[in-house]
């Protein structure tokens, strides 16, 4: 027997949340990392959430996930993006303490109950009997486990790139994985090669703060967790500043410098993220960006001595990344303590996976976060917490547990990696989501938090929380259709309502655009009972009645392809009527439902049908 | 829900059979309980059917029994071959509804088929192909399907729906960038051109008229001639003739190929005052196919003066064609007066003898000319079936809506034209597959 059940690779957000996921669930977990101190590093900016990204850390913590409560407690600029807009277009976002949450994380994994992080640098897989049995460190040394999950980021054949400089790294200052990205070139692993960048880290006391514009906190914050009461952490505001023609121009002169320009990166980088040599090439007739001065900590730490400009990464040489910050007003006196780069790394091909992460080649190793070609904090740990929670599903001898489209953008997520693949970083958005407006960040804990208890991913304590907000829900909702007043009586009060002479509901007043639910609880005092976040429930369902419930018959479509489950070892080259590029696709693929085939880029129509005649030609 | 559904196999209406079909597990008890008894399997029967709760007889039957697997859906089945008439079937199926079984969606029996593994795809596919193209207009119809006329339309519309979800979702997913103000309201435009585009391809009615026949109405007063004229048009007596005024009670369609188009042509009861039940009726059909025609011919009897023609004017609409019969005989007061009428209307008149042939072949061309003209012109067909002009429909709705909610909620204008764009893709077939199954059965006839 193993001493360990799951062995998770790396010690970033993926890693994490995937060590937790599994030890939450009661596998045996071993997290081995290569420094003990960079556990919950952010290498990137200083933020967490936003649109999409809001939305998954949403549901992060609806499975009771470390991410959301995490970035409640290091959270110092909260700001929910879209605030005028519908509520499934909001998105929490907060700019984070970099030093608050490494030590928050860290605290965290050192008390959870199955959990053991070792610091070892793991150099390579053993592999058994066709299946993962357990790494092997630089020393040699051998841990042994029915699963492993390799969360390894940019660390794969990384390389950085500034002017001339090419330094095999994983991140700045870190070693990059060499031994781990032979051995899965050498199991036949599809690779690619991506890239992304990250602009120079500023001394926040080197900045002409007054001369920059000001971005505010939101006067009250709104927390990530459905745990979090109240958020305590102090506040700041970032600062909002400009590049001149004259930053341009000095890029422009010096282009040949950048990695990509000058030809030395080949990676695919983001187009949602590109670095100002991109900007300043491809948007030639704009004349100035816009640069956020994020504070990468509080006033008086170590981390809020620096500050992420972010709308600059660039890979140009350091002595360049000086002259231009200088020409940005508020910059004009700046002292860099690390200058910008590009990294290009290594990606396995995500169609390489499972839905559950698992991979198909090797049974037994599943992959989470940047390694699947994700860009992101939230992507990786969302990634990382369904990668752990079937690693030890897994061992456990039970089945894999998938999230559906339908259910949350964690479905998403990973169903258009494993299913389409990537072509670049992949970022979430809310347009991905074709079910946006069911999909919501408020809902998150209605959507997800029931599953995660029958999955035993919920502690006792969220359960408690749950449940007490459900019954409040299920009341209100109740009395939102049993609230009646008459045209006339909404007339009397001033309400402009047709004078058919129907009663309108609670549901069907707060509907109207001019309605208030604080006029109505007027009328009926007892509304004012309800609990803010019922209150907030009650009144998204009438915002977007009519359209939740036509998007529910879209779900139900949406259901009965992917309940037409595909046979495992389904033999393509045995039906009629595919052609050849179909057929290898799905041989490659291997999809687990009808749907999911026809999400499979370059999988028609017709292909489909004469799939589904054959699977239900073999059932009958 | 009842897995076992019933629907009525042959075309409603009156004829010598009705043959209602049941499919599922309960057909079987459901049989049994019409008819006392189960009969023998595969073998038919004459039985009496008898209503499950008044016992009351509802129809003496052609009864068959046929049990799964070896059934045309591959489940247990029913076939009743009743007497053909409304009330019959009526009766037989609002018994089954009682018995609790389900009333078939269209193309469920094929569905089921299919789903039992009884019917592939293809099959199913050569079924509808088999029953396509009967001109040579609905071949080159199909073909220039084949060849991509509407899907490429649709790519048009498909790209300008794509610029308006990217404004659209460039204001929802990027508040925080470089993105510039009131960028949503840049999809109102390209929405407004899907609309319109739209819009004109679900009201153009030219395809499904190919596929289904331009519908030409024989109006007049009695006995001005019009069965003969159908009768010389589809050149063979198809339409009863005698000097009795009035001899036309029904509407008598006869199919006729003009310049490679399918063409119904249908006689009609002369439209006159009467106090007869039967000829009333006749007259009321007249009115209704003539109004709903495509063109009418307007028959008046030229030799006759009693002033007749006047019965049927009301039913002429600018454009028809305007045939004065009997030509071979002595022009009467009437023909002036009708020409005159249709002058007013820009009919043109067209002067023709049943009994010596005399203007056939020119009310022929003309025919022939007016449905080129209103079949073959102005811009290619697109939709050419009540699927397309649904789809159509659909996005048409979802557009209008997506402009009226406006750039105030982009998410729930992108989802309108989302919905819009799905229903255009499905057009052309890129959907969920249960969905173009859904489409491919559905667009067999119920029952087949």
């Amino acid at each position: 027997m193993s001493d360990w059940d799951v062995i998770v690779i790396g010690g970033g957000h993926a890693g994490c949340e995937a060590a937790a996921s599994s030890a939450r669930v009661g596998a045996r977990t071993l997290l081995l990392t290569h420094r003990l101190d960079t556990i919950g590093e952010m290498s990137c900016n200083p933020a967490i959430g936003g649109l999409g990204k809001g939305h998954l850390v949403r549901e992060i913590d609806a499975l009771d996930g470390l991410m959301g409560r995490l970035a409640d407690r290091a959270g110092i600029q909260f700001r929910l993006l879209n605030r005028s807009k519908g509520a499934a277009v909001r998105g929490p976002r907060a700019q984070i303490d970099r030093g608050l949450y490494r030590e928050a994380i860290q605290s965290e994994l050192a008390t959870t109950p199955n959990l053991t992080v070792l610091a070892a640098a793991v150099e390579d897989l053993i592999v058994e009997h066709g299946r993962v049995a357990g790494v092997v460190d630089a020393g040699g040394a051998e841990y042994r486990a029915a699963a492993v999950i390799l969360t390894t980021g940019t660390f794969l054949k990384g390389v950085i790139h500034r002017g001339d400089e090419r330094i095999a790294a994983g991140r700045h200052g870190d070693q990059p994985a060499i031994g781990l990205s032979d051995r899965l070139y050498g199991l036949g692993f599809a690779m690619g090669r991506l890239k992304t960048g990250t602009p120079a880290r500023l001394e926040a006391d080197s900045i002409d703060w007054r001369a920059v514009e000001r971005q505010e906190a939101d006067e009250t914050p709104v927390p990530f967790s459905f745990l979090t009461r109240e958020i305590t952490t102090p506040q700041v505001a970032c600062g909002v500043t400009y590049t001149t023609e004259e930053t341009h121009r000095i890029i422009a002169e010096r282009l040949d410098e950048s990695a990509v320009y000058g030809g030395r990166a080949t990676g695919r980088g983001p187009r949602y993220c590109p670095s100002i040599e991109d900007k300043v090439v491809r948007f030639a007739d704009k004349t100035s960006h816009q640069i956020f001065l994020e504070p990468e900590g509080l006033p008086g730490t170590a981390a809020g001595e620096l500050v992420y400009p972010n709308g600059i990464s660039t890979s140009v040489s350091a002595e360049t990344q000086d002259a231009f910050l200088r020409t940005i007003p508020g910059l004009e006196r700046t002292r860099v303590r690390r200058y910008g780069y590009a990294i290009e790394y290594d990606y396995v091909d995500p169609r390489e996976l499972t839905p559950h992460l698992e991979s198909k080649r090797l049974p037994g190793l599943y992959l989470a976060g940047q390694i699947n070609g994700t860009t992101g904090y939230e992507e990786a740990a969302a990634q990382g917490l369904v990668a752990g929670l079937n690693a030890a599903r897994a061992v456990s001898g039970q089945d894999g547990a998938a999230f559906a489209r339908d259910e949350a953008y964690i479905g998403v997520l990973i169903d258009d990696l494993v299913t389409r693949g990537v072509s670049e970083p992949y970022r979430m958005f809310t347009s991905r989501a074709e079910f946006r407006l069911t999909l919501r960040a408020d809902n998150a804990d209605q959507r997800l938090t029931e599953r995660g208890l029958k999955l035993g991913l919920i502690g006792s304590d969220r359960a408690e929380v749950f449940h007490v907000k459900q019954s409040h829900l299920r009341a209100a909702r109740v009395q939102a259709t049993e609230l009646k007043m008459t045209p006339a009586e909404a007339a009397s009060l001033g309400f402009r309502v047709n004078p058919d002479g129907k009663a309108r509901t609670l549901t069907q007043l707060l509907a109207y655009p001019e309605i208030t639910f604080g006029q109505l609880a007027e009328v009926w005092p007892e509304l004012n009972r309800w609990p803010p976040e019922v209150r907030e429930q009650v009144e998204i369902d009438a915002a977007y009645a009519g359209y939740l419930d036509r998007q529910m018959a879209d779900v139900e479509a949406f259901r009965r392809d992917e309940r037409l489950r595909l046979p495992e070892g389904l033999d393509y080259r045995s039906i009629g009527g595919l052609s050849s590029e179909c057929r290898e696709k799905l041989s490659a693929i291997r999809p687990l439902t009808l749907g999911q085939a026809g999400r499979i880029e370059g999988v028609t129509p017709g292909a489909l049908t004469a799939l589904l005649a054959h699977v239900r030609r073999a059932a009958a | 829900m009842n897995n076992t559904i019933f629907a009525l196999a042959t075309a409603a209406g009156r004829a010598a059979v009705a043959v209602v079909r049941i499919s599922g597990p309960e057909a079987g008890s459901a049989l049994a309980t019409l008819l006392g008894s189960l009969p023998k399997s595969r073998m038919a029967a004459l039985r009496r059917l008898r209503h499950p709760v008044s016992r009351e007889t509802l129809d003496q039957a052609l009864v068959l029994w046929m049990p799964g697997p070896g059934s045309f859906t591959g489940e247990d089945v029913v076939e009743l071959q009743l007497h053909g008439g409304r009330a019959v079937a009526a009766a037989v199926t609002e018994a089954l509804a009682e018995l609790g079984l389900r009333s078939a969606e269209p193309g469920e029996f094929t569905r089921r088929a299919f789903e039992h593994g009884r019917l592939d795809l293809t099959e199913a596919e050569a079924i509808a192909d088999l029953v396509d193209a009967e001109s040579e207009a609905q071949r080159r119809q199909a073909l220039s399907q084949l060849d991509g006329g509407l899907a490429r339309l649709s790519d048009s519309w498909r790209a300008d729906l794509i610029t308006a979800l990217a404004s659209l979702e460039a204001a929802i997913d990027f508040p925080d960038e470089e993105v510039p103000d009131a960028v949503a309201e840049r999809a109102a435009a390209p929405i407004r051109r899907v609309l319109e585009s739209v819009s004109v391809a679900a009201n153009d009615l030219r395809g499904e008229k190919v596929r289904e026949g331009y519908r030409v109405a024989l109006i007049g007063a009695p006995n001005a001639g019009k069965s003969s004229l159908l009768n010389r048009l589809v050149r063979r007596e198809a339409a009863i003739v005698t000097e009795v005024a009035g001899t036309t009670r029904d509407v008598i369609e006869q199919p006729i190929d003009l310049a490679g188009y399918r063409v119904l042509l249908a006689d009609t009861a002369g439209v006159r005052e009467t106090t007869e039940r039967i000829e009333a009726e006749g007259v009321r059909r007249a009115k209704a196919w003539a109004e709903s025609a495509d063109l009418r011919l307007w028959v008046v009897d030229g030799s006759a003066s009693e002033g007749a023609w006047r019965e049927a004017l009301d039913l002429v609409r600018q454009g028809d064609l305007l045939v004065l019969s009997k030509s071979d005989l002595e022009p009467g007061a009437d023909t002036a007066e009708a020409e005159d009428a249709a002058d007013a209307e820009e009919l043109v008149p067209v002067l023709a003898s049943a009994t010596t042939n005399e203007g056939t072949a020119e009310l022929r061309s003309a025919l022939e000319r007016r449905v080129v003209r209103d079949l073959a012109g102005a811009g290619p067909i697109t939709a050419t079936r009540l699927r397309h002009r649904r789809l159509l429909n659909e996005a048409a709705v979802h557009l209008e809506r997506a402009l009226g909610v406006g750039a105030i909620d982009p998410e729930l204008m992108a989802d309108d034209v989302r919905l819009a764009a799905r229903s255009l893709e499905a057009l052309v077939g890129k959907v969920d597959s249960e969905a173009v199954l859904g489409e491919v059965f559905a667009s067999f006839c119920i029952g087949k």
